[in-house]
């Protein structure tokens, strides 16, 4: 609570005790209103005062001045205690409620909040604690325990390991040694590290993250935009059937005068819309504050409205589905044992920067065969790299390894040299490898699937969204990944032009939203064109942050099912909250209108109405279920 | 040009989404927008009388909620 909240539980205490005298005191006539008015303005001066100020602005239908006229109407009808307590029932909910709203608030926001207070910088052999934003590239901070990685940056002292989960939604801590990138925002868990930084705080990502997270609710969802519209239309509605009721009925019938002014009042309490227009935006809020705890970033609550009506997903294949790098995923050996196989390619391709060269040296190194640059290997079968390298463009190389002539590429090298080749099976690259003349194996390399691609097509179906894939590669091998993951469609061979022509397809067929999911490498187009463009695991990338509605910010694909599920669960909240709110206003208006609710129920709707629908809009910040 | 600006004690959702449609509707702001949640405000308008725009939507804002102010 704040001050000026205590101040304003104070007064409502003090006007509660008065109320509760004047109700008690033995007192007649005038001297009765007087010992009422004494806690109605104690109580409701505020309200009284800015009701005046704002009728000179022009603002007639603004909640001061309909409590105004609700609570004076009560009083010139004689009904003072039901005056007094009306008041006082609101100033209570006002309280209550902006206690409650300012509380989410900040619980959200501090969901939200990775923003590194200081860091640790040492300059002439001291430690200073400075503002991150002072902190200069290729300056050596220091991250104790427990602190946050205040900028970028690689350690080149100490190791252990560090919590992205505020940054990545991963809770699994990842060991950093020596020469491993720091990212901003993660918090060091185990033991003291020095670390060299590799970016401005500007520059960095955390504050990258902070200023895509900070301007997210700038772009307002359709419901939400129709509730303040709504809004705009319902009070003035309401206090005009208040008029009509107030005069009509004794006018044209001759009712009693008080009692239809009571009724009117009454329309006047359950007119205030605040309960209305506060509940919508929160859930939102809330939704967008629990994804940015899974390592979502929501740019706007329309976006994760759009997203919570996705038909389609369309992904983009290399980096998104699959790893987007090479790996060796099969070893078929002729004669000797497949590690054999594998060492001597690895041997041979040693010095090759091919990326296909590259996956075969990391494998065999995977397994303790890889060769040692500096030439005193010791693994058994491994010494060192080739005697002679000598590299044939486009086709592979040949070496000399231990008095054997190894020659490791393509078909086509193996076939110029008169080598039998057989049939290769399997997408990606294949390296065979022959030796003195005979072909002794071959190593398949491709671009490997993500380990839970699959359950996220899975998961996508369950949910009942379509998942298609679009890639630049050949059919055959966009085929076999599509089949591998299960995917509804695929389109191959596309340019990355024809990426955007391909989705304008899909999305001119598609009743629901399409989302599009991608790495941000050269597909920011894509990103944009789709009705919700989502990059992965896209902090490495300007142009995709910038191009992107969401951010995903690791990169396993199952986070898209997530993101769905999250969405629907907040637009779930968002409508529950409206409907409910409108009905009870309904509700009271309709038995108000009979004479069958009185001020203080309106009164009582009201608030509750507006706190049960903050109580609800929190749990869309409670992701631990979805 | 746009600048944010912090809200202090902007108490009410509804006043938020009138100095909303106020400020929109003001000679030379090209876009605006209140957020309630995050007490922001985001001002875009011409940069020339930008100072003087402000002016203005620092007393539409007083008028709409008196209690609210804009830190700038």
């Amino acid at each position: 609570m704040t001050r000026r909240h205590k101040m304003t539980l104070a007064r409502i205490l003090a006007a509660f005790v008065l109320f509760a005298a004047a109700e008690l005191a033995p007192l007649e006539g005038v001297w009765k209103l007087c010992a009422f008015l004494v806690p109605y303005f104690t109580a409701g001066w505020d309200v009284l005062w800015r009701s005046a100020q704002n009728i000179a602005h022009g603002q007639v239908f603004d909640e001061n001045f309909l409590m105004s006229v609700a609570t004076v109407g009560a009083m010139a009808t004689g009904q003072y205690a039901e005056g007094v307590a009306v008041m006082l029932f609101y100033q209570v909910g006002e309280l209550f409620q902006s206690v409650a709203v300012g509380k989410s608030r900040r619980s959200i926001a501090a969901l939200m909040d990775i923003r590194p207070e200081y860091a640790n910088v040492i300059r002439d052999g001291e430690t200073l604690q400075v503002d991150p934003e002072e902190v200069a590239v290729g300056e050596t901070i220091l991250i104790r325990p427990g602190e946050r990685v205040p900028l970028d940056a690689v350690v080149i002292e100490g190791s252990g390991s560090v919590n992205t989960a505020a940054m990545t939604g991963e809770s699994v801590p990842r060991d950093v040694t020596v020469g491993d990138g720091l990212t901003s925002g993660a918090i060091n868990l185990s033991s003291v590290l020095k670390a060299r930084t590799s970016s401005a705080y500007a520059d960095s990502t955390v504050a990258r993250v902070l200023d895509l997270v900070e301007n997210s609710s700038e772009r307002k969802a359709r419901t939400e935009n129709f509730i303040t519209r709504f809004a705009r239309y319902y009070t003035p509605a309401v206090v005009f059937a208040a008029l009509g009721l107030a005069l009509i009925p004794p006018l044209a019938m001759g009712q009693p005068w008080t009692e239809w002014i009571h009724r009117a009042l009454v329309f006047l309490v359950v007119s205030c819309p605040c309960a209305l227009v506060i509940s919508v935006p929160l859930s939102f809020f809330g939704g967008i504050g629990g994804a940015s705890r899974r390592g979502i970033l929501v740019k706007g609550s329309n976006y994760l409205e759009a997203l919570s009506k996705a038909e389609t997903v369309v992904f983009d294949k290399t980096g998104t589905l699959t790893e987007g790098s090479f790996r060796v995923t099969s070893v078929r050996a002729g004669g000797m044992p497949e590690r054999e196989l594998l060492a001597l390619a690895a041997r041979a391709e040693a010095y090759s920067t091919h990326p296909v060269a590259r996956a075969v040296v990391s494998a065999a190194r995977d397994l303790g065969e890889g060769p040692d640059p500096a030439g005193g290997g010791s693994t058994e079968g491994a010494e060192g790299s080739a005697d002679s390298v000598e590299e044939l463009a486009g086709m592979g190389v040949r070496a000399q390894i231990d008095g054997r002539t190894v020659l490791a590429g393509n078909a086509r090298l193996l076939e110029s040299r008169g080598i039998q080749v057989p049939g290769d099976g399997g997408n990606g690259a294949v390296v065979h490898v022959a030796v003195d003349g005979t072909w002794a194996g071959s190593v398949l390399v491709s671009d490997a699937v993500k380990p839970d691609a699959r359950a996220a097509v899975d998961r996508l179906h369950a949910m009942g969204v379509k998942a298609v894939m679009l890639t630049g590669d050949r059919a055959a091998a966009a085929g076999a990944v599509a089949e591998e993951l299960g995917v509804d469609g695929v389109r191959s061979d596309l340019l990355p032009g024809d990426k955007v022509s391909a989705l304008e397809e899909i999305l001119a067929s598609a009743r629901g939203s399409v989302a599009f999911v991608g790495d941000g490498i050269n597909d920011a187009p894509v990103l944009t064109r789709a009705d919700v463009g989502l990059a992965m695991g896209a902090l490495g990338s300007d142009a995709a942050i910038e191009a992107a509605d969401m951010v995903l910010m690791d990169d396993r694909p199952s986070r898209v099912a997530e993101a769905i599920a999250i969405s629907r669960r907040t637009m779930t909240i968002v409508r529950e909250n409206i409907v409910f709110a409108l009905a009870v206003k309904l509700l009271i208006l309709v038995l108000g209108a009979w004479g069958l609710a009185g001020m203080w129920l309106a009164v009582f709707a009201d608030v509750g109405v507006a706190i049960l629908a903050i109580l609800n809009a929190l749990r869309a910040m409670d992701v631990s279920r979805v | 040009m746009k600048k944010i600006f912090r809200l202090k004690d902007l108490d009410c959702a509804n006043c938020a989404a009138k100095m909303e449609r106020g400020i929109k509707k003001l000679d030379g702001v090209n876009d605006a927008s209140v957020n309630f949640l995050t007490q922001k405000m985001t001002v875009d308008a011409e940069d020339s009388r930008f100072e003087e725009i402000m002016d203005e939507v620092v007393k539409l804002c007083r008028r709409v909620e008196p209690d609210c102010v804009i830190v700038r």
